[in-house]
């Protein structure tokens, strides 16, 4: 004979989340209401929406001598700073790994890298300029601060998730410390360390294009002064060489990608 | 004096639970040396210290004039390159190929920068190609080495430990994860070497029948101490029960 038990239902929403959601749609109301965006307001938008449309079309490239130059500028600033930024963070995620190097060395470098990654691209790369001056060098520092945060970060996380048997065996050897990196570790992290570094030279082709609105050189500088002097048909042209450098730059990494393969 | 000689070696991982109490053991004679116990005895743990991959918590392994638990850096490298060892889970690079894996048994002989260059010796790469035709693998040498089946990777880390010309070979578990033929070639291949090239080879192995087929003398561990040391044939019942515990498994 079976016995009935009394059970609880094991599905049942618990108040806490109930809770939660009646505090976010609160939230929401509120945060509508106070920002006083209504429908009205949306409406007024879409008007001006379409007169801003209608001025940036056709594309002006009258000045395509200047496009052409912050263009190559912007390409170079994210060449120049990939490669450094890949380049040191090879050494900053190895420092950071907290399976291949002790406390000591790996917490200050992981706060290093905390630092690199807290402030946005734009707020770098307004210290820079007021370090080192207007131009393309403070993108460049800027870009490669912001590839050292993110690529840092990731390298030191795929040399944290590597088998460690392999290294051992590689040790037992009587193989030094590099000889061990390179041939106990690097195999593992290889592949994975050109993903991360494509990723990011992808990522810092499109904030090449940004840095210059705060005057650290490439087509930044130029998009912003011609939206201020309304110069909307020169935008367009320019959003469309922007376009023009993301796909050259995604044939950069299928070719990157294919070598490496 | 003996080519490895243990002697009063401690280790405990957590203080004052030891894994390892007091063993003595001496080395010199080529051929296969079993060490037979239940898992959880420090079998592993001894191979370990011998060389280095863990520090012992006290006594002393000497090899060739050298105390293995005191020496560092450069003077440890020397002799772990010497000492050729073979794992339960292969631990092969897996991404590397064949007959790079098998080169790395040279890396305790070069240096980074030629390292990372692979700027490997001529009659190295000779070498590899020799080795790997002696475990029966030339066909193999440019596949990357997670191609391999369990047995051919086995084969693979012999190839390497032999590579490091080692005066001793230490081999933790090599058959455990094999199935029971390859298990036995893998055996034949390893006494093979510890008689015809002469280098005395340390084995952990969990089956006591494939230890007493293959080695010259066995050495049962249990609770972390040495309880036999002696010809394979001097083993008996009694042995194995205060070894292993119990004895429904005997029959």
């Amino acid at each position: 004979m079976a016995t009935i038990v009394d059970r609880q239902n094991p599905f049942k929403t618990s108040l806490s989340t109930k809770f939660l959601w009646l505090g976010l749609f609160v939230y929401l109301a509120y945060a509508f209401t106070t920002l006083d965006i209504g429908w009205d307001r949306f409406v007024l938008g879409l008007d001006q929406g379409g007169r801003l449309l209608d001025r940036l079309f056709p594309p002006n490239f009258t000045r395509w001598e200047l496009l052409l130059h912050d263009l190559i500028e912007s390409l170079q600033i994210a060449i120049i700073a990939s490669v450094a930024g890949i380049f040191i963070s090879l050494f900053v995620g190895l420092m950071a790994a907290r399976n291949m190097m002790p406390n000591v060395i790996s917490i200050p470098v992981r706060v290093f890298i905390a630092l690199c990654r807290t402030f946005h691209p734009v707020i770098i790369a307004i210290l820079f300029v007021k370090a080192v001056g207007f131009g393309a060098l403070a993108g460049i520092l800027t870009l490669t601060v912001a590839s050292i945060g993110f690529v840092a970060k990731l390298f030191a996380e795929a040399i944290e998730e590597i088998s460690f048997k392999q290294v051992e065996a590689i040790r037992a050897t009587g193989a030094g410390f590099i000889s061990t990196i390179v041939f106990g570790v690097i195999p593992q992290v290889f592949s994975r360390f050109i993903g991360f570094s494509i990723y990011q030279l992808d990522s810092n082709l499109r904030n090449s294009t940004m840095v210059g609105i705060v005057g650290a050189g490439g087509l930044g500088g130029t998009l912003f002064s011609a939206f201020q002097r309304f110069d909307y048909d020169f935008v367009t042209a320019i959003l469309l060489a922007i376009i023009a450098l993301i796909l050259v730059g995604e044939a950069l990494s299928n070719l990157v990608r294919r070598i490496f393969q | 004096m003996s080519r490895l000689e243990i002697r009063e070696l401690n280790h405990a991982y957590v203080s004052n639970k030891p894994i390892l109490k007091n063993i003595n053991i001496e080395i010199d004679e080529p051929g296969v040396i079993a060490i037979i116990g239940p898992s959880g005895t420090g079998k592993s743990t001894l191979l370990r210290c011998i060389n280095r991959l863990i520090q012992p918590t006290d006594g002393s392994i000497l090899f060739k004039d050298k105390d293995v638990a005191k020496i560092k850096g450069k003077s440890l490298r020397e002799v772990r390159r010497q000492i050729g060892m073979v794992f339960q889970e292969y631990n092969l690079v897996e991404r590397l190929s064949v007959l790079e894996n098998v080169l790395t048994g040279r890396l305790g002989y070069m240096s980074a920068w030629s390292a990372w260059r692979r700027n490997f010796s001529d009659k190295d790469i000779k070498r590899a190609f020799e080795l790997l035709a002696f475990v029966g693998l030339s066909d193999f040498a440019m596949q990357r080495a997670d191609s391999l089946s369990g047995g051919q990777r086995q084969r693979v880390g012999i190839a390497r430990a032999l590579m490091q010309e080692p005066v001793i070979l230490l081999a933790d578990e090599p058959t455990s994860s094999l199935d029971p033929k390859t298990s036995v070639e893998i055996m034949e291949l390893l006494r093979q070497l510890a008689q015809d090239k002469g280098i005395p080879t340390l084995v952990n192995i969990h089956d006591v029948n494939l230890a007493k087929r293959y080695a010259q003398r066995m050495i049962g561990m249990s609770g972390g101490q040495v309880v036999y040391d002696g010809k394979p044939d001097g083993i008996t019942d009694t042995h194995l029960k205060s070894i292993y515990g119990g004895e429904s498994w005997l029959q």
